[in-house]
């Protein structure tokens, strides 16, 4: 909000991040429990509970401490780990951003998935078909994947607003759909690498790829959180980001405030498809764990559509809160592979950790009644809209 | 209420029957210490039948015994007067039986107390006063009735002690002889005016004409059918009518928010039949919806911004697509100091506000704008008495500018203070257009659908009875 908040507003947001942090926490210690009991190691030692209790606890605070150190090393604990969350973080961030769009106006938009992997699929083509100068290039080649994003989430806002589709269940087929074409395209003579028959693409043109600015850390950081401040500029700033929010928030006040909900429903379906297709961007273009940006290929872009859901519900579908969201995450999962080969512990790990946070944070009452301290806010909508 | 009822918990303090200290977890317990509730809006299942609604959460058994149920439906509505037919669907019956199901209902759990929570919102005046010959008995038979409303004449006629409340708190009790100015002061906490100066209306040339109108309910149903009427620039004229008889489908149509079956709306000559609510803004019409808290603002906003809610991108608050935040904020502070908004500061959510103000920054907004035509449906329903003063003097105020005021009201008092002259509609159909010094009886009469002529001829027939509203 623009203007000045009051006491009272402010201590809604002090409650609200006091939940977000104590979630965070409570996500930790499940995580510690978990390590715990599946470790046969660290259980045995159990059976002396009660005569030479330090063996027990001793084993649970090395096991523990082992992996949250490495966690935190791997996370935020050198140059190099620094730069492996920001580039774990980058697509989660704008995919985020995407899906927490959709929330402030009300729509769920699962189909974060589906627009991401047809921004990866038009930035992908630019990349290894056309022939330009370095930087126009890859401009092309982002701007391709935004356009492709932004009609693939545009057909579920046109589908909702003029024939009252629901953008749930339009979002998850459309998930299977672009699923589907992106195997039946790496087939097609167009996307075959030649001299290959699996399905991987050729490798994109080094003049479409992100430039690297130091280890894995690439210019896609800054596109991501220049994004962010482009839908916070959106939102707080513009009269189409006023009309997004009165929709979400109230759509019936918005129609009779002469506002016109199908149209602001599509425009916001095809912003929030761009943002994912952004996110899919980030893998076309940017560099692969090996510093070269990887070709197309069926799980380029992961789980990053689903992912962003957690990050927008933890970012309370607000930019800045996205940013640190994707940030958060991002680190859970460059933490989460040092986790792997240092404390022995498995990756999947983090993603619990991450399912854990969000879980607590979607359950305020539950946090407050956990950790006596914490008082759950008034408002306990994480979406910022109706949805 | 909601937590006399088993619906809310309480946070703090008991509730005593029989000088035991009770709570209940919900309705449920509620009715078996004998408490039962008439709901402002209808707890009834419309595809039910009476009988079938009255065995409703007491079936007694996996086996229904609808003879008995139905026994128990005669029984009660004779020993009470409540005619009632057992057998006909919820549906089909008007909305004042509906209300004697509910009370049958609550009788047929044995309720030693009844609580009636503005139960005459929805009745035309001999619907009122059938209710209040129905709560005399009710109480004659040795029940205790709490009677909630707002409106001070049917207090004074009906109740044996009165309790005010004000926000949340009893302010004080009153006799059921205090004069209407007493208990308003009470109410309000201040002195009150509850007459509105007003000038004669100087009716100028007619700025908002309807023609043929029909509207059909998202269901289908036509429910406004062929209606005309013209409203001069300078006039007030007031719709009224039993609420659900095509008032709030008229109200939408004008605006745009429905589109019209047939028929031709103008505003100062322009066509508005076909026009969206922007396009209808955007020519001048103010619109006061119905229903504040769906229609007129977006809760999680701030005053600040639901002030601007309908003009966001007017060259006023915007330029191109940015929001002129200084602008939007200048307004909200000279909105709030010249409606009287009480509010800490205009960046709080317009949630924290008390119902008369949110209702003035409704009316800020929409007064804040040069009108052609106001259109206001109940502005000032579930408003304290003290706002609601404020309220009727804006609105007169903005008729004396001559913009033409289409008031749309369910209030007999309300129409009787601002009116220049009243429409009476009944079942999306004009019954007749009448001087607004009408007597109530025949207005009642009208409300019911009885034309003007008959109605005035069956009222000078009866002699005057028991006068609990006028």
């Amino acid at each position: 909000m623009a203007e000045a908040a009051t006491s009272q507003v402010w201590r809604e947001r002090g409650r609200t991040a006091a939940i977000t942090a104590g979630s965070i926490v409570l996500a930790l210690l499940a995580g510690a429990v978990l390590m715990v009991v599946s470790d046969p190691d660290v259980i045995t030692q159990y059976a002396y509970l009660f005569t030479a209790p330090a063996l027990p606890l001793g084993a649970t605070w090395a096991k523990v401490s082992n992996a949250y150190g490495a966690l935190l090393l791997g996370a935020i604990g050198s140059p190099n780990a620094l730069a492996e969350t920001a580039w774990q973080a980058a697509p989660l961030i704008c995919a985020g951003l995407g899906v927490g769009l959709g929330f402030r106006a009300g729509l769920f938009n699962i189909g974060a998935q589906g627009q991401a992997i047809w921004g990866s699929i038009a930035a992908a083509y630019l990349g290894f078909t056309l022939h330009l100068p370095p930087v126009i290039h890859v401009i092309v080649a982002v701007i391709g994947g935004l356009i492709a994003g932004a009609i693939w989430g545009g057909i579920v806002g046109f589908l909702k607003a003029r024939t009252g589709a629901h953008e749930v269940i339009v979002t998850i087929m459309l998930n299977y759909v672009a699923l589907q074409a992106l195997s039946w395209l790496l087939s097609t003579p167009a996307f075959l690498r030649p001299g290959r028959v699996d399905p991987i693409a050729p490798v994109i043109a080094e003049t479409a790829a992100f430039p690297i600015l130091f280890r894995q850390l690439n210019v896609g950081f800054f596109v991501a959180l220049a994004a962010a401040g482009a839908v916070w500029w959106l939102l707080d700033r513009s009269t189409l980001g006023f009309a997004i929010r009165a929709v979400g928030a109230n759509p019936a006040a918005a129609g009779t405030a002469g506002m016109n909900v199908p149209n602001v429903t599509i425009i916001t379906m095809a912003l929030s498809g761009l943002l994912c297709g952004l996110a899919g961007v980030q893998y076309a273009l940017g560099p692969g764990a090996d510093l070269v940006a990887t070709p197309l290929s069926i799980g380029l872009v992961g789980t990053v559509g689903f992912d962003a859901i957690t990050v927008a519900l933890l970012g309370r579908s607000k930019p800045l809160g996205t940013v640190f969201a994707g940030l958060l995450f991002g680190g859970l999962h460059a933490g989460g592979l040092a986790m792997q080969s240092i404390a022995q512990t498995p990756l999947t790990l983090s993603t619990v950790l991450q399912a854990l946070i969000v879980l607590f944070v979607a359950a305020p009452a539950l946090v407050g009644a956990l950790l006596p301290k914490v008082k759950a806010p008034a408002t306990t909508s994480l979406v910022g809209g109706e949805a | 209420m909601n937590v006399l009822y088993g619906l809310l918990e309480p946070d703090d303090g008991e509730i005593i029957i029989d000088g035991s200290p009770r709570t209940f977890a919900n309705p449920r317990e509620a009715m078996a210490a004998g408490i039962g509730m008439v709901h402002q809006h209808f707890m009834l299942v419309d595809v039910f039948t009476v009988t079938e609604n009255l065995m409703l959460g007491r079936e007694g058994g996996p086996v229904l015994n609808p003879g008995a149920a139905r026994k128990r439906v005669q029984e009660l509505s004779s020993r009470y007067g409540m005619p009632v037919e057992p057998d006909a669907l919820v549906e089909d019956l008007p909305v004042g039986v509906q209300q004697r199901v509910e009370i049958l209902k609550a009788l047929a759990n044995d309720a030693r107390f009844l609580v009636f929570d503005e139960p005459t919102a929805v009745l035309t005046p001999q619907e009122i006063d059938d209710l209040m010959r129905v709560m005399q008995s009710l109480r004659d038979e040795g029940k205790g009735i709490v009677f909630i409303t707002h409106k001070l004449r049917e207090v004074r006629a009906i109740a044996d002690r009165i309790t005010v409340m004000r926000r949340g708190a009893i302010v004080g009790q009153a006799q059921p002889h205090s004069s209407e100015a007493d208990l308003a002061e009470l109410m309000v906490g201040r002195a009150v005016d509850l007459r509105v100066g007003k000038a004669p209306a100087h009716p100028a040339g007619t700025r908002l004409a309807v023609r043929d109108l029909r509207v059909a309910n998202s269901a289908g149903g036509i429910v406004v059918d062929g209606l005309s009427f013209d409203v001069a620039g300078g006039e007030i004229l007031c719709v009224a009518g039993v609420q659900g008889n095509g008032q709030s489908e008229l109200a939408d149509a004008l605006l745009g928010n429905i589109a019209p079956l047939s028929g031709e709306i103008l505003m100062d000559g322009v066509s508005l039949a076909k026009a969206s609510p922007h396009a209808t803004i955007t020519a001048g019409m103010g619109f006061v919806p119905e229903d504040r808290e769906t229609d007129g603002f977006v809760a999680s906003f701030s005053i600040a911004e639901n002030l601007i809610l309908n003009r966001s991108t007017d060259a006023e608050f915007a330029t191109g697509l940015a929001l002129n935040w200084g602008a939007i904020r200048d307004n909200a502070e000279a909105r709030k100091e010249e409606f009287d908004i009480r509010a800490q500061s205009v960046s709080d959510p317009i949630s924290s506000l008390s119902g008369g103000n949110k209702q003035k920054v409704i009316l800020a907004r929409e007064l804040s704008r040069p009108l052609a035509v106001l259109v206001a449906s109940q502005p000032t329903r579930g408003v304290d008495v003290g706002a609601i003063e404020f309220l009727h003097k804006r609105i007169v105020a903005e008729r004396d500018q001559g913009t033409a005021v289409l008031l749309v009201s369910t209030e007999l008092d309300e129409v009787e203070a601002l009116a220049d002259r009243v429409l009476v509609m009944y079942r999306g159909t004009l019954v007749g257009i009448v001087p607004p010094d009408t007597p109530r009886e025949v207005l009642g009469l009208m409300m019911a659908g009885v034309p003007f002529e008959e109605a005035t001829k069956v009222e000078a027939a009866t002699p005057t009875k028991e006068d609990f509203h006028g």
